[in-house]
C-alpha cells in the first residue's frame, strides 16, 4: 500500500481517538462507551478514509457504500468519523448526550447524517446489512455494505441467523468486521461464552475470512481488499479494549464509564 | 386485475383468509407494485404461496426458520426500497421476533407488512404454541405500527391491496381457517381506520373484528328473535382504532360490546376501553373474547365454545348483560 495513505489514514485515527475523548469526557457524569469506541478507531478511519466510496454531500447517491454499525455503543469513534467526513458538523457532535439530541449513546438511523441503521439493541444490525445487500443485488446496485458488529455482540442468536443467511444468499457484496476487542460487559469473552475461533466458525458458515491486527492500517487496507467472488467476507480484527489511553486498554471498567478531567488530561497527553 | 364480485367472493372464503391472501391478493399485489417482495420463514407452502413461487420466483425469499433474521432481512429490503411482505403464523412473528417488530418496524419505521397467519385459535391441534391471542396487546402497544384485521377472505384481499399502497409497516392478522364465512356479499369500499358498520339499528353496538364479525351477525340475528336490536361494527383497522366510531356508539347505544378472536386483555375490548375511559360519560362495554388462561388444545368450533364465542353464547351473553342495565336504576350504583 501506498505510504502516504497509510500516513493519512494514521493520521485521522489519532483524530478520531482525540475527538472521542473529547466527546466523552464533554457527556460528563452521563459517561460514555469508552472501552468498544476506541477498539474501533483504525476500523472506522480505514474504512472512511480509504475504503468506501460515500460523500456527505450526497449522502443518499443510490450506489454509495452503506456502512452499518450493528455495534451501535461506539459512538464514539463512528460519530468522529462522521464528523470528520462532514456528515455531522461541529454543533451536532457537541450535542452528544445532551437533553433532545439526535446523539445519545447509540446511533439512530439517519441517511443524511450517514448513519444507516438504529443501533443499541445487540444482534439487529447484522441481518439488516443482509437485507441491504439482498437489495443491492436486487436492485443492481454496485454499493458495498459494511456490517460491523462486535465479539461479545456475537454471543446474540439472531447474528448466527444471519451468518448462515449470507453464504445461502451468496452476498459476496458483504464485509462483516467483527471487532474481536475480547471483553465484554462482564468480562473476558472466553470466560463469559467462549465463542472459540471466530475464523474458524466463520469459515464453516460460507465466509470468506481475514484475521488482521485491527489497528494496524497497513494490514486493514488489504484484509478490505482481499475478498473472493461469490462469498460473503468478513474481517476478524484483532484489536485492544481502551485502545491508545494506558490506563483503559484491556480494562472491563472502561466498557461505559465516567471521564475525570484528571483521566483526561492524562489519556490526551498519551496522543 | 382482480374482479370483485359475490361470485369470486365465494371462492375466496373457501380459501380462507390465508389463502385468498397468498393465492389470489399477491398476483394483483404485484400487479400493481412492481418492487413487492415477499418473505416467508419456512411456511411458503403452507401459506399457499407455491404459485407465486413459480410465477415470480425474483420475488420470493425463504429464511428458513428464523423469525427474527427475516425481519432484519425484510427491513433491510424495505430500507432499499422494496415493499415487503413478511408471513409466518402470527404467534411467531409476534412473539419470537417481537423485539425486532419493535426496532426495525416502530423504531425504524421500515416499510414491512407483516402477515400472521392463524392468529387467534385457528392453530386448533397444534396447541397453545401455535395460537396468537396476545397479539395485538404486544403489537399495539408499539408505536409506529398499523394493524389490520379481516373480516373474511374478501376482506383479506382488499387489506393485502390497501397495507401495499400504504407507506409504513403494518400487521396484518388472520384469522379463521378454510371455508371462512362470509361476511361481504357484495363489493364495497374498504379504506384503512374507517371502520364500517354493517348493521345500523339498534340500543346495542357490537364492534369486532376477525372471525368474530361473523359470528356477530349472527348473535345479532338471535337477539332480534328476542326482541334486542344491535348494530354490527367492523373493526378492520385496530390501530390507528376509528374513534368517531366508538364516540358515535356510546352517543346512541345502551350497551356496547367488543367481541374478538384474542385475549379480553388489551386487543379491540382493551384499545375501546382506554379510549372510552377518558370520555366525560360512558356507556358499559362488555368485553368478549378468549378468557386469560391457556386452555387445552381442540378444534376450532370446540376452542370457540370453551371461549362463549359461538354466535348462541354471545347473543346469551350480550342479552344477560342487557337485561341488566335495563332493571337498574339510575343511581343505585353512587
Amino acid at each position: 500500500m501506498n505510504k502516504k495513505k497509510e500516513l493519512q489514514i494514521n493520521s485521522l485515527a489519532a483524530k478520531l481517538r482525540n475527538k472521542s475523548l473529547k466527546m466523552a469526557f464533554k457527556a460528563g457524569k452521563h459517561g460514555a462507551h469508552l472501552g468498544g469506541g476506541l477498539s474501533l478507531v483504525e476500523v472506522f478511519a480505514t474504512l472512511y478514509g480509504g475504503v468506501i466510496s460515500i460523500d456527505a454531500n450526497n449522502p443518499t447517491e443510490e450506489n454509495h457504500d452503506r456502512v452499518i454499525v450493528s455495534k451501535g455503543h461506539c459512538v464514539l469513534s463512528y460519530f468522529s468519523v462522521l464528523n470528520e467526513f462532514g456528515f455531522l458538523n461541529d454543533e451536532e457532535l457537541a450535542s452528544f448526550e445532551t437533553n433532545g439530541s439526535m446523539l445519545h449513546g447509540h446511533s439512530t438511523r439517519d441517511v443524511k447524517r450517514g448513519i444507516e441503521f438504529s443501533g443499541g439493541s445487540l444482534g439487529l444490525g447484522l441481518s439488516y446489512a443482509i437485507g441491504v445487500a439482498l437489495a443491492g443485488k436486487l436492485n443492481n446496485r454496485s454499493y458495498r455494505v459494511y456490517a460491523i458488529i462486535g465479539d461479545g455482540e456475537c454471543n446474540e442468536g439472531i447474528i448466527w441467523e444471519a451468518f448462515m443467511s449470507a453464504a445461502h444468499f451468496n452476498l459476496d457484496n458483504l464485509t462483516v468486521i467483527i471487532d474481536h476487542n475480547k471483553l465484554q460487559y462482564d468480562g473476558d469473552v472466553t470466560k463469559i461464552m467462549n465463542m472459540g475461533n471466530l475464523k474458524a466458525k466463520l469459515n464453516a458458515f460460507g465466509f470468506y475470512t481475514i484475521e488482521v491486527d485491527g489497528h494496524n492500517i497497513c494490514q486493514l487496507i488489504e484484509a478490505f481488499q482481499n475478498r473472493i467472488s461469490g462469498k460473503p467476507h468478513a474481517i476478524v480484527a484483532h484489536t485492544v479494549k481502551g485502545k491508545g489511553v494506558s490506563f483503559m486498554e484491556n480494562k472491563k471498567e472502561w466498557h461505559h464509564a465516567v471521564l475525570s478531567s484528571e483521566q483526561f488530561n492524562l489519556a490526551i497527553s498519551e496522543q | 386485475m382482480l374482479t370483485f364480485n359475490s361470485t369470486n367472493f365465494r371462492i375466496w372464503s373457501k380459501l380462507g383468509q390465508r389463502g385468498s391472501f397468498f393465492g389470489i391478493a399477491v398476483f394483483e399485489v404485484v400487479e400493481q407494485f412492481h418492487n413487492v417482495m415477499i418473505l416467508t420463514a419456512d411456511l411458503a407452502y403452507l401459506s399457499g404461496l407455491e404459485r407465486f413461487i413459480n410465477k415470480h420466483p425474483d420475488k420470493f425469499l425463504n429464511i428458513g426458520i428464523a423469525e427474527q433474521n427475516m425481519l432484519g432481512i425484510s427491513s433491510g429490503l424495505a430500507q432499499e426500497g422494496k415493499i415487503v411482505f413478511a408471513t409466518t403464523y402470527a404467534s411467531f412473528i409476534c412473539m419470537r421476533s417481537c423485539e425486532q417488530l419493535r426496532h426495525y418496524l416502530g423504531y425504524m419505521k421500515s416499510n414491512v407488512k407483516i402477515v400472521g397467519t392463524g392468529a387467534g385459535l385457528a392453530m386448533t391441534f397444534s396447541g397453545n404454541t401455535h395460537y396468537a391471542i396476545e397479539d395485538l396487546a404486544i403489537v399495539r402497544a408499539i408505536p409506529n405500527i398499523t394493524i389490520l384485521s379481516p373480516a373474511d377472505a374478501t376482506e383479506a384481499v382488499k387489506v393485502a391491496l390497501a397495507a401495499a399502497e400504504f407507506n409504513g409497516p403494518v400487521y396484518i392478522r388472520l384469522t379463521g381457517g378454510l371455508n371462512n364465512p362470509i361476511v361481504y356479499k357484495e363489493d364495497y369500499n374498504f379504506e384503512i381506520g374507517k371502520a364500517i358498520t354493517i348493521t345500523t339499528e339498534g340500543d346495542i353496538t357490537i364492534f369486532a373484528t376477525g372471525t368474530m364479525v361473523h359470528n356477530s351477525l349472527e348473535a345479532a340475528k338471535i337477539l332480534k328473535e328476542k326482541g334486542m336490536q344491535a348494530r354490527v361494527v367492523n373493526i378492520h383497522t385496530i390501530k390507528p382504532i376509528d374513534t368517531d366510531s366508538i364516540d358515535y356508539a356510546n352517543e346512541c347505544s345502551k350497551l356496547l360490546v367488543s367481541i374478538e378472536e384474542h385475549s379480553t386483555i388489551g386487543g379491540l375490548g382493551g384499545t375501546i376501553a382506554e379510549f372510552l375511559s377518558s370520555q366525560p360519560n360512558h356507556t358499559p362495554l362488555l368485553r368478549l373474547g378468549i378468557a386469560d388462561q391457556f386452555r387445552h388444545a381442540g378444534d376450532y368450533n370446540y376452542l370457540l365454545e370453551q371461549n362463549r364465542l359461538l354466535p348462541e353464547q354471545i347473543a346469551q351473553d350480550i342479552e344477560k348483560k342487557y337485561v341488566t342495565l335495563n332493571n337498574r336504576e339510575p343511581g343505585t350504583l353512587c
